[in-house]
This record gives structure tokens, sequence and C-alpha cells, in this order.
């Protein structure tokens, strides 16, 4: 589940008020698909809105839908949301991060193989993001400013890694700092 | 299958001997096909410039074979050598190498008209290279009117000149921004698509990225990382 959805339906409901389905896809194409989401998710999360006073009845629209509005307290939760910087220190907890960590201190982890293994999948998927750019140069901007991102982060994982890779070379790994290391006898193989 | 227009068989240089030899490159073996942009990465110092000039002719391997559109570069004469380099083989390097003397377009139509081709048609062919680099209407300046990027550009315009097979690129993109340098990678894949093959050394892996194939250079050895795939068409491909 995005983080998001909340802040971005109100986002959208603070631009005018719209009914779930629309929401769904003015949310979607606003983030050039970054964000995909059923109907159901955003029923539920307007009900949810609706319970702490960000959004309102706005009665129904001509084909009988019923259509939500922002209410004060909503318009100032999404200005504080959008001037709120968010905690970059989550970047180093990711998946990559934790793996390629672990794989230092666990004996019959290769972390090298790990590292190998990421820059294959990460390479590929930047391939795939450059080829998509060039093609949708004339997208629209959300499009294009998603596949930047896309890009960035998946350039950065790769510099990271070989990073890693380099230092990984010149220096023995160390215990986790105030952790004793498990002793094991030699040879043996935890995988 | 046909022949490739770069192969590399069992490829090794050795710089210096005794205690201080260096093992730059062991047995590398790697084809480049019509039509194929390949890029080389890896740490500094890992042999990418050494394997690129071997390729190009530039430098010799100490062991192994190097064919460029079926010729075995050791046993070409210097002469056979040198219209390799002139004619087949397009370089964009680091170093831009432009003479002062001479305005943009005389300096991307020198390696034509060294090779014998008429003044008017190598001139013709380096506006044309001028254009696609983005610098069309630019050919009457000289290098000291350019900025550091528009040189640079210059320099790749005079490498990428005429009708060449394959096309060598040493961090083509150094002096540029984002914008230009993706600009000539974009360059190097039409040529590509045009049937050129293309062999680019980056540490950039963003860079990398606009290759068919992206192999890497560790210890002397080449492994490959990825190869491009189709276009992902819809979106909920990447997602996937």
């Amino acid at each position: 589940m995005y983080m998001g959805i909340k802040e971005g339906l109100l986002a959208l409901l603070a631009d005018g008020p719209r009914h779930g389905y629309q929401l769904k896809l003015d949310l979607e194409a606003a983030t050039g698909d970054a964000v995909t989401i059923n109907v159901g998710q955003v029923y539920t999360t307007l009900h949810r809105l609706e319970r702490d006073g960000l959004v309102e009845d706005g009665g129904n629209d001509t084909e009988g839908r019923a259509v939500y509005r922002i209410t004060k307290h909503g318009v100032a939760t999404v200005r504080e949301w959008v001037s709120k910087p968010e905690d970059l220190a989550a970047a180093g907890r990711d998946e990559i991060s934790i793996k390629v960590l672990l794989a230092l201190f666990s004996p019959g982890l290769d972390p090298n193989q790990v590292i190998e293994t990421q820059r294959r999948a990460t390479m590929g998927l930047l391939q795939d993001f450059t080829q998509l750019r060039a093609r949708d140069n004339d997208a629209d901007l959300a499009w294009q400013l998603h596949l930047d991102r896309l890009m960035y982060s998946a350039e950065a994982e790769l510099k990271w890694l070989d990073r890693v890779e380099e230092r990984l070379k010149s220096a023995k790994p160390s215990a986790p700092a105030g952790k004793t290391r498990a002793v094991r006898p030699a040879g043996e193989r935890v995988i | 299958m046909t022949e490739p227009i770069l192969k590399l068989r069992r490829v090794g240089k050795t710089h210096g001997r005794g205690a201080q030899r260096v093992d730059a490159l062991v047995d590398i073996d790697l084809d480049v096909a019509a039509g194929e942009f390949v890029a080389i990465t890896g740490r500094s110092g890992s042999g990418k410039t050494t394997l690129l000039n071997i390729a190009g002719a530039l430098d010799e391997p100490t062991t192994g074979n190097v064919w460029v559109e079926g010729n075995d570069l050791g046993d070409l004469s210097n002469n056979e050598l040198a219209r390799i380099r002139r004619v087949s083989v397009g370089y964009v390097f680091q170093q831009f190498n432009l003479l002062p003397a001479l305005t943009a377009a005389e300096n991307v139509a020198l390696p034509l008209e060294l090779d014998g081709m008429e003044v008017k048609e190598a001139r013709a062919y380096a506006n044309l290279s001028l254009e696609e680099v983005g610098l069309g209407g630019m050919g009457d300046r000289y290098p000291d009117q350019l900025s550091g990027g528009e040189q640079q550009r210059v320099a790749i315009a005079r490498g990428l000149v005429g009708p060449r097979t394959l096309l060598l690129a040493d961090e083509p993109t150094g002096a540029l921004d984002e914008t230009t340098g993706e600009s000539i990678l974009k360059l190097l894949r039409d040529r590509c698509e045009l049937g050129a093959s293309a062999l680019m050394v980056t540490h950039e892996p963003a860079f990398a990225a606009w290759a068919d194939r992206v192999v890497r250079l560790r210890d002397g050895q080449i492994e490959e990382i990825s190869v491009r795939s189709t276009v992902p068409s819809t979106t909920a491909d990447i997602y996937s």
C-alpha cells in the first residue's frame, strides 16, 4: 500500500470536489502511474478522511455518484504534508541495504554475490527506464519526472554497490559495533 | 551468423616485467555485432581504456587477436592499419585535440580529406556531423570561439564523421551537461540503429544504460552485467 494515498486524495480534492472513481483516475495520472489503486481503496480512505473531518459530503453529481469535498482542516493537513521534508534516513533501511550489510557479517553469506546479483538487476532496470524515457520524450510531465526519479534512484544504487565492492576489497569487515560476533568453528557454513 | 564488426579473442595486455608486471587485460573475448552498442564499465584502472585502444588499433595486445570487419589487425601492414583507423573506426576521446588554426568544420572534415575525399564532399559530411551534435551553423567558428562543451561536441562530430562502421568512445560526455550528454548518447544509439557498432567506456551507470549490453571489467577480466530488453510497453511492466 502506497503511503501517500491519503495525502494524494486530499491534494486532488483541494483542487475541487470529485467522486471516488475520478479520484482514482486523477491520482494515477498525476503521479505518472507511480500510484495504482483500486476504487475500493479510494472509498475506504475517503471514509476514514470523512471520519477525521478532513473531507465532507459534497452531494451527488448528475449521475448520482457521491462527491467529496475537502474541509479547511483537510486543506491545512495537505499543506503541512507538502511543506514537510521526507525522512531520507529511511533510504538506508531498504531491503537491499540491509541484505548487503547483513551479508558482511554473516559467515557463509557472500556480500559480493549479493552485490553482483543486485547490480545486474538494477542495471537492467536502468536500461529499461532509459529506453522508456528516450521513447516517451514527448509524454506528459508527470510521467517524465517520475521516470527521472526512478533513473536517479537506480543510478545511486549502482554507485553505492560499486562503492561497497571497492571498500570490501581494501577492508576486512569487523564485527558490528557494540556486538560480539558469534564464534563458529572454522569452515562451518550457515547457508 | 554474420561476422561481428569487432571481435576480440583471448586478448591480454601486460604492462611491465618481473615484480612490476601488471596484467591489465586477461583473456578477453568480446564480440560487437553490426548495429550493437556495448558499454564497458569498471573502476578507474580496470583496463577499460586499454581495451578500447586495442579494439581501435591504437595499441597492440600482448596476446590474442583482434578483428575489425573481419580483418585480423595482427596481419595488417602499418598502411592497412592506418587506413582502418582513418576510415572504419571513429574515435571519440576525452581529449579534444582540435587544431586551433582550423575552423570547426575544417577540423571535422580533416580525417576524410586526409583519406583523399574531395574537399567539397568532406565538408558536406562535416556539416552533417556538426548538425548531429547540435552545432549546425557553427562550422565557421574556431576552437577558441567555442565553449569547452562545444569543443567536445566538435571532437565528437569529427570522431563520427562519414560512414564509419565502428565507433569507439572513451567517456564521451565528460565535459557536457546532462542534457547535452544524453543527446550524444542518443546519437551513438541512432548510429547503431543505422547499422554501425559502438563500444563505449564509461564509469557512469546512467550512460552505460544507453547501451544494448553492459559489460564490466574487473581484475582485467570481463563480465556481462546486463542485456537490454525490449522496451517495456506499460508501466505495469516496470512495477511487476
